[in-house]
């Protein structure tokens, strides 16, 4: 807590007036089919899953839960439009994909509510990171379309055929457009499942594919959880999958995937070492931190979930980070205020509660923010803990949540042995003043993304992935073509 | 081998030790175990190390340490040393021919294999300081980052070496490897163990740090399951061998999600063999965002 020798007063009255989003343009079906060749189908057996409003724990809407069957006639859709679709002229198909990009610019307001209110994060993020990113990508693969020749020197390109591709919960459309994009730029065809707590965006995106007059099967998108998943991955008429989750999961996939000559990409999970140097600009280092940790309540597989501060700056790094945390606004993911919404499940709260217990149980001192939250729904304070080591589990295990586990550092190698101590690898920041640390550090962190003086950045044209057990692969950027071509001499 | 030549001066042949090649070292298995290796009579040629689990693990061991610091080593410096070895086996044409015609390559196939394997080395050496600025990139973000892609060693790679052409399956997978700053564990050709015996000796005599290149003989199917699952191992190149072991190994694989590369059905002495690609295979590629300005 803020003490008044050494910190800000935030008790001064100012209160900020709601500034709900409206949602009275948003239209969202009772109930919602299968998006198989062109059209919305209903599932084979009949089966229907709510998908809830984790703000609010209510029903939003009914999704279809797609089976064996299911996944196998959007497969058959997906082989038959692949002949054409592939065949078609480059520059044509490139075409669509702009397409896509315009008509999500044009709905971006739409998909931003949606996103929010199916997923829990904050209308800021959802509209001003989430449906923006998602555009950016169709519109920057879209131009790829006839110049794949030029991205990999002396190779011809070939597309693999129908991608099956299962993404997760923390950036419904814009994974889903992290996927696609490239994959229909380079001429093959998707089984999409989106994750089954939010389907929403997907299916509205859906009904963009339909509108921008997509040949009927280059797209399917099928809704289920996680057998719905197995089936996508383990259906014999898919070339190539596409997978964002969990390392538990994407090892049972790599595993599922052994001796089919399937090619696959998996952006898996990440525990990344941030690493605030005494030299560093501390004010914008804990904006840093903020960003890093807080942004989308922490489900966010790159968050930079473990600090390192260097011991001289440790106090007052501690001390400025508590204090930026109580002015955190948790609650409502529609107000415009708020900074930290909604927990996107029951499940993942319990989860991260779990951690919360763990963390404390093996020694750690646990700090939250004092702020309120609502009665209904899904929430965590954001949270730290300082007092870690590096074998509490808090440290080595992918939480998913606003959870920050603080160490500190005297030495340049002892921060890079520690940031470097975890399985995973995929993303890591750095914070100082000097130019040679900065190109020093990146060099030496395992990872496959780092930010200096910056953190969770993201865009279409920069490469996105990890190093050892953070993955296989890249999305964005020239070398996230490669995941959906051939490459032959 | 030289043994009829010398026959015709009486003088008996000092027969080579056939031993591993761990950490810059030449020890025989620590298991003791050995093969035979016989010629076209059944005369014994040699009693081969068969390599075991524990020698793997060392191997590993060895290339972990070595890993940071061969990638740390300049391009140009990986460069040089790879055409030393290349130079180094120029210099031992006939010795790598005799060995080849030995386990059973024709004598003129032989000797076409040891010069493909001295260019195929000088190929990769020319590579050494180019393939970063073929495969990186400087990205146009739209936000005020400078952000740039280059690409980085996956660290260390099992190989299992390709099993007829055991010369040149071998180096054509181990260069690109190790060009790329990786560290390497080979496996050599079960069938034709002597060829990757004495590579070692020329790569041990080309400045190549201790641990860079390890090679081991032993039996394919006893150490692909060793291969596959090692938990320090980041990638696995493995040539032919059948789906059986293919699944095998994607299988075993996905204990630390290892890249895994699948090098079949090649013919290693063909032009279209070599390219830069096979560096890329066991290659991350790593992005770095700077702000622009304040």
């Amino acid at each position: 807590m803020a003490t008044p020798e050494n910190s800000l007063a935030f008790d001064g009255g100012w209160e900020y007036a709601p500034a709900p989003e409206s949602t009275d343009h948003v239209k969202i079906d009772k109930r919602y089919g299968l998006f198989i060749g062109g059209e919305f189908v209903k599932p084979e057996k009949g089966r229907y899953f709510d998908t809830v409003n984790p703000a609010t724990e209510e029903r939003l809407a009914r999704v279809a839960e797609a089976d064996g069957a299911d996944v196998d006639r959007a497969v058959k859709a997906a082989r038959k439009a692949f002949g054409p679709w592939s065949r078609m002229k480059a520059a044509e198909r490139g075409k669509y994909v702009y397409r896509i990009a315009r008509i999500i610019q044009e709905r971006a307001r739409e998909f931003a509510a949606i996103e929010s209110l199916d997923g829990g994060k904050p209308i800021r993020e959802s509209r001003d990171v989430d449906v923006p990113l998602a555009a950016a990508h169709f519109f920057y693969y879209a131009g790829w379309a006839d110049k794949l020749e030029y991205a990999f020197p002396g190779r011809k390109v070939k597309p693999l055929g129908v991608a099956g591709q299962v993404i997760p919960w923390n950036f419904p459309l814009l994974m889903a457009a992290w996927k696609l994009a490239p994959a229909l730029a380079c001429g093959n065809t998707v089984v999409l499942k989106p994750a089954e707590t939010t389907p929403l965006t997907a299916l509205k995106l859906a009904e963009v594919i339909a509108d921008a007059g997509l040949p009927e099967g280059v797209v399917n998108i099928v809704t289920g959880a996680g057998e719905t998943g197995a089936a996508v991955v383990e259906h014999p008429g898919v070339d190539k999958i596409a997978f964002t989750g969990s390392t538990a999961v994407g090892r049972i996939i790599q595993q599922a995937l052994a001796g089919t000559r399937k090619k696959y990409t998996l952006e898996l999970g990440g525990k990344a070492a941030n690493v605030i140097f005494a030299d560093a600009a501390i004010d914008q280092a804990v904006e840093g931190i903020v960003n890093g940790i807080f942004f989308n309540q922490g489900h966010v597989c790159c968050a930079g979930s473990r600090l390192f501060v260097q011991e001289a700056v440790a106090d007052e790094v501690i001390q400025k980070l508590k204090d930026r945390m109580e002015t955190l606004i948790v609650g409502d993911p529609l107000d415009k205020n708020t900074d930290i919404g909604a927990i996107n499940s029951a499940a993942q709260l319990e989860k991260i509660e779990s951690y919360l217990e763990i963390g404390r149980a093996e020694g750690g001192e646990m700090f939250q923010s004092s702020c309120a939250v609502p009665d209904r729904g899904y929430w965590c304070r954001p949270t730290i803990f300082t007092g870690v080591s590096q074998s509490n589990r808090v440290v080595q295990e992918e939480i998913f949540g606003p959870v920050l586990a603080i160490q500190t550092f005297r030495t340049y190698s002892e921060a890079i042995a520690k940031a470097n101590n975890t399985p995973y690898g995929l993303s890591g920041g750095v914070w100082t003043d000097k130019g040679a640390k900065i190109f020093k550090i990146t060099q030496n962190v395992r990872a496959g993304v780092v930010w200096a003086n910056t953190f969770n950045k993201f865009d279409p044209t920069s490469p996105f992935g990890g190093y050892k057990e953070s993955g296989v692969g890249r999305e964005g950027g020239l070398h996230g073509l490669d995941a959906y071509l051939s490459l032959e001499a | 081998m030289a043994a009829a030549a010398d026959k015709t001066r009486e003088r008996l042949a000092v027969a080579k030790t056939y031993k591993l090649y761990i950490g810059g070292k030449f020890p025989r298995t620590e298991s003791g175990r050995y093969f035979k290796l016989t010629g076209r009579k059944g005369a014994v040629i040699a009693n081969v190390c068969r390599g075991s689990r524990k020698d793997f693990r060392n191997a590993v061991v060895a290339a972990r340490k070595a890993q940071p610091g061969w990638a740390g080593a300049s391009a140009y410096l990986r460069g040089q040393i790879l055409y030393r070895v290349a130079e180094m086996l120029e210099g031992r044409r006939e010795q790598f021919a005799a060995e080849l015609a030995s386990q059973g390559v024709a004598a003129r196939a032989a000797e076409k294999e040891v010069e493909a394997s001295i260019d195929r080395l000088v190929y990769f050496a020319g590579w050494a300081d180019k393939y970063q600025q073929v495969f990186s990139a400087v990205n146009p973000v739209s936000s005020s980052h400078f952000n740039f892609s280059v690409l980085e060693p996956t660290g260390v790679v099992a190989i299992l070496a390709p099993e007829d052409s055991s010369l040149l399956g071998l180096v054509s997978n181990l260069a690109p490897a190790i060009v790329g700053g990786n560290t390497a564990v080979v496996l050599a050709s079960e069938s034709r163990p002597l060829s990757a015996v004495s590579f070692a000796e020329v790569l041990h005599a080309s400045d190549l740090p201790a641990g860079v290149a390890n090679l081991l003989t032993g039996y394919r199917e006893e150490l692909t399951e060793h291969f596959a699952s090692h938990m320090d191992v980041n990638a696995i190149v493995y040539c032919d061998g059948g789906r059986r072991a293919a699944r095998q190994i994607q299988s075993l694989a996905a204990g630390n999600i290892k890249r895994v590369v699948e090098r079949s059905g090649i013919d290693w002495s063909k032009p279209g063999a070599q390219h830069p690609y096979l560096i890329r295979d066991t290659q991350e590629v790593k992005t770095t965002w700077h702000p622009i300005g304040t």
